[in-house]
Parts: structure tokens; sequence; C-alpha cells
């Protein structure tokens, strides 16, 4: 910017003394945020495991063979096996058509796709209720049809995508906006029909964006509670998620069996975080060989 | 890239018409059922109900932790974003990654071991003890949980806009007189303002309507530590579905007119004070 720069040597050869703090301030910095995020992060992530493991190995892995924590597994997986897809199909929708084309309320659209994470995990199961429920909207008419949505597997369902709504749309339509449509349009051009480019030129170009996203959705989706709490009935082996039976050992004061569960839930996180990392590294990786 | 009227690819009714389908199934529809709920309800009702004093409590508490927790992530947040940009120390890609904790972790298992850390027997509690203090089961610990969930909001706004700021803007500061301080005053902070705000208003939106970390280490006494998701539950468990409604709807109205107008600061912030 100005001619000074051409002053000062070489980028990373000189130690650049003016823009740094004295050590004991650098290392008074890192000190407080480091015991921040230790009292706030680190500590009950190490008690998680620490509680699990409080009445010895063999309570921790009996509390596994009880059938109403084999149901609440089964049960997660078949709702974020429902829920993820789904939301995934959407988001690669949506970012298509808000990345590849132009049309009027673009900006509305992005703001309302964005909405679900405005809202209470809370208020996402409640307007279920409103609508499935026995006195909902269309509660009389299911009811007379036997079919039901809330206090079963559907309403989980539905408040998970609710909740989960964004993660994929909100990665991919900016990752889409920046890569533009010339390379899409080289590919119509040169013959390609409209499955062949989407498969062979913008999935190769988005699948790190995806994954990334589908990690994240994947990780909320069998984690969320709040949602799932207000369209579940709450009795145990029936329709329970693993971070509902997690609450219901823990008010039976079984603490040691809502730690072993939790731990298996924050093994997912450990998972997610390091796909996370991977993901974005190698995201980085693509960048710094792409300019 | 004038009118777009023709465009060689294809699929732009397909994808628009499905984003709409399913963006009304999931989110509009359902959502418009909170206003069909609370027109069942008078004027008065609704007023009588939204301002009942266990409500007015509630509020008192939801919003007065959110804003606290936030402000606190401020602080915390740009310190740790700073440490991570700025500074080489051993382990600095594993406090990287720990800082997503919040967001990825189940709320309900942040929650019971929040609980267990600062309960008057857990680790950090039995310290707190003997000082008089107790979080766990009174509102510091709604602060303590709202605090944990908002961290990463402020971070990871800060931290790209670090990671981008140029270092030469700092040395002309330097150069030109200012010590390290007054540049980190009048010159880096400024420009960092609108990722601060961002952040803010993220980990503020997400403190308001967080429940699975708080109810279990709040304690959930009503007038006391009773906060505002965990009011509407509770009237969904007694059926009272036009009470627990109006209370979402003055939540949500609530929210929303706090983030408008954090947008309109932003915006005024962007015009009064931009960087040259």
């Amino acid at each position: 910017m100005t001619p000074a720069s051409t002053l000062t040597a070489p980028r990373r050869a000189a130690p650049r003394r003016v823009t740094a703090e004295p050590p004991f301030v650098r290392w008074l910095l890192i000190g407080t945020a480091l015991l921040f995020l230790g009292l706030f992060l680190f500590v009950p992530l190490a008690a998680v495991f620490a509680e699990a493991f409080a009445k010895g190995i063999g309570f921790y892995l009996h509390t596994f063979d009880d059938v109403d924590t084999v149901a609440a597994i089964k049960r997660t997986f078949i709702v974020a096996g429902i829920a993820v897809p789904l939301n995934c199909v959407f988001g690669v929708a949506a970012a298509w058509a808000i990345a590849k084309f132009d049309f009027r309320g673009k900006t509305v659209l992005i703001t309302l796709i964005d909405l679900p994470f405005t809202v209470s995990p809370v208020v996402a199961g409640m307007v279920y209720v409103l609508l499935f429920g026995a006195q909902g909207l269309l509660g009389p008419w299911l009811l007379a049809h036997d079919i039901k949505i809330i206090f079963a597997v559907p309403g989980i369902v539905l408040a998970t995508m609710f909740v989960t709504f964004p993660f994929v749309a909100r990665e991919l339509i900016p990752l889409m906006q920046a890569q533009g449509r010339i390379e899409e349009e080289a590919a119509r051009v040169l013959g390609a029909s409209g499955w062949q480019t989407f498969r062979r030129v913008t999935l190769p170009n988005i699948k790190w964006g995806l994954l990334y996203g589908v990690i994240l959705c994947n990780a909320r989706a069998m984690g969320e509670f709040g949602a799932v709490s207000v369209v579940s009935e709450h009795i145990r082996g029936q329709t329970n998620t693993i971070p509902l039976h997690v609450e219901i050992l823990y008010n039976d004061y079984n603490f040691a069996g809502a730690f072993a569960v939790a731990s298996l839930l924050t093994l997912l996180l450990v998972v997610t975080l390091a796909l996370k990392t991977w993901v974005e590294h190698k995201n980085a990786a693509l960048r710094g060989t792409g300019s | 890239m004038a009118k777009k009227t023709t465009s060689v690819l294809p699929g732009f009714k397909l994808t628009l018409g499905y984003t709409l389908l399913y963006l009304s199934l999931i989110v509009l529809i359902p959502l418009a059922c909170t206003v069909w709920k609370t027109s069942t309800l008078t004027w008065d009702q609704f007023w009588h109900t939204v301002t009942a004093p266990r409500v007015m409590a509630s509020y008192r508490l939801s919003f007065g932790a959110s804003f606290l927790a936030a402000l606190t992530n401020l602080f915390f947040g740009l310190l740790v974003a700073w440490v991570l940009v700025r500074y080489q120390f051993w382990g600095k890609r594993f406090v990287d990654a720990l800082v997503d904790l919040p967001f990825a972790l189940p709320t309900a298992v942040a929650g019971i071991a929040l609980t267990a850390v600062y309960a008057p027997h857990g680790w950090i509690g039995r310290w707190l003890a003997p000082l008089g203090i107790q979080v766990a089961f009174t509102r510091l610990g709604v602060f303590v949980a709202l605090t944990f969930i908002g961290l990463p909001f402020i971070v990871r706004t800060v931290q790209p806009v670090l990671e981008d700021f140029d270092l030469e803007i700092e040395e002309s500061a330097a150069s030109l007189g200012a010590n390290r301080w007054q540049t980190f005053w009048r010159v880096t902070l400024p420009m960092l303002r609108p990722a601060l705000l961002t952040g803010f208003t993220l980990a503020f939106a997400r403190a308001l309507g967080e429940y699975g970390s708080v109810v279990f280490i709040s304690g959930n006494m009503p007038m006391k530590t009773e906060i505002t998701p965990l009011l509407i539950i509770t009237k969904l468990e007694e059926f009272d579905y036009p009470g627990a409604t109006a209370i979402a709807v003055t939540m949500l109205v609530a929210s929303f007119v706090l983030l408008l107008t954090i947008n309109f600061l932003q915006w005024w912030s962007h015009r009064h004070h931009r960087p040259v």
C-alpha cells in the first residue's frame, strides 16, 4: 500500500516487533484464554467420561445391554437416517436454484431458509404439536384415521428436520455462489445433459462443502434435545432418542448410566470434530492448489 | 449479467419449486400455526397470559442471562480468537478444534456435564463452595450454561476477520507513534466491530432459545430459575396450547425486534465509522 513496505525486509525474515506484544503480555493473554476454555469447555468434556466410568467399566458396559438404551440408539439412527438425507437433497436443490439463477425475492428466500436457526428448539417442537397434536389443526382428522405423528417417531423426525433444516443449504449457497456458473454453462454448451453437468461438474466442486454440511447436520440431528423433547412422550423404550434417554436416566438418579449414554454422544462429537477438521484441511488444500 | 430470462442451465423450475414446497411444509406452514393458535385468544387473555408474574420473571432471567452471557463471550471470544490467530503455542490446533465443542456437543450432554462440574461437590463447584458461590441450581448456573453455548459464535465470526487483517495497518499506527494499546483500541478494535456485533447477535439469539443445556443446571424453580422456553414446555404439558403459543409469539417478536435493532446499529456503525 505505502512505499514504506518496500523498506522492510522480506516478509518472513524479520520479526515484526511493532505488531507484537511484550512476552509477558502475550503469555498472560494465552494463559487467560486457556484458563477460560479449560473451565468452560475442557473440564465439562472430561467430566462426562469420568462420571461415565465412576462405577467401573462393568457398569458402563452393562448400561448398553439395556433394551431401552439399545432402542434409543436405534431410534436415533432411524431419525437421523431420514432427516439428514432429506435436508441434504433440499440443500442441494435450494443452492442450485439460488446460486445458478437470478430471480426476484432471492434475499427473502435466503432469510427464510435461515429462519429455523433463530427459532428456539422448544418452539420448533411446539409448532408440530399445534399442527398434529390432539387439540391441533389436523389433530381430529389424524385421530379419526388412526395416524399418530406427535408422541411418535414421525413427530420426532419432523422436529429434527426443522432444527437441522438450514445446515446443508447454508454451507452450499455461499460456496456455489462464489463458484459462479461458468463451468456449468461450458459443460452445457459442450453438449452435456443437465444431470451430467450436475454430476460431473458441480458435484466434484461442492463435495467437500456438502460433506461439511452433512456432518454438522447429522451431529445436530442425533443430539437434538429441546425440539424432540416437546414432541415425544418421555416413556422409556417408546419414543426416546439417545438425548432423551440420557434425561430419563439422569432424572432417575442413575448418574453413571446417564453419563455412560452421554459418553456415546460425546464420542459422536469427537468424530464430528475430527471429520470437520479433516474436511476443512482438504478444502484449504483444494483452494490452495486452485488459486 | 442484466436480465436473465433464458439460461442454458436446466432445473430452475424444478429446484426452486422443490425448495419452496419443502420450505413451506417443514417451516412456514407449521410456524404459521402459532399465529392461528394465538388468534383463538382475545386480546385481554393474551395480555394476561404474557404478563403474568411468573412469565415476567422468566423473561427477566432469559433476556438478562442471555445478554450477560453474550457480553462475557464478547470479551473472552475476542481474546480466544486473538490468541489463536496472533500467537503460536503448543496444542494450538487442539484448542482451535475444542472451540467448536458447544456447537456439536448435544445440549443435554452439555447440561448434565456442566451440572456435574459446577455442583457443590463437583470438580469446580467444590472450590467455589467455600467462597460462598453456588453455581448449579441458581441463576449463575443459567449464565454459565448460556456462556458455554455462545462462545463459538463470537470466536468463529471474529477469527476470519483477524486472519485477513492487514498487519501493515498496525505498523502504520505504530510508526505514527501509537503504542500497542492505542493501536489495538483505536485501530484494530474498530475494524473488528462489525464482526463482534454479528457474533454477539448470534450468541444472544441462540442463548434466548436455549433449553437443553440450561434445564439441568438451573434447578427450574418458578419465579427464580425458570427460563422462558421451559415455561413454554410446562404450558404444553398442561395442554394449555394457547398459553404456550402466546408466550412463544411474544418471545419471537421480542427477539426479532432485538435482532433488527442490532442490525440497524451495525448498518449505522458501518455508515458512520467506515474505515478508510
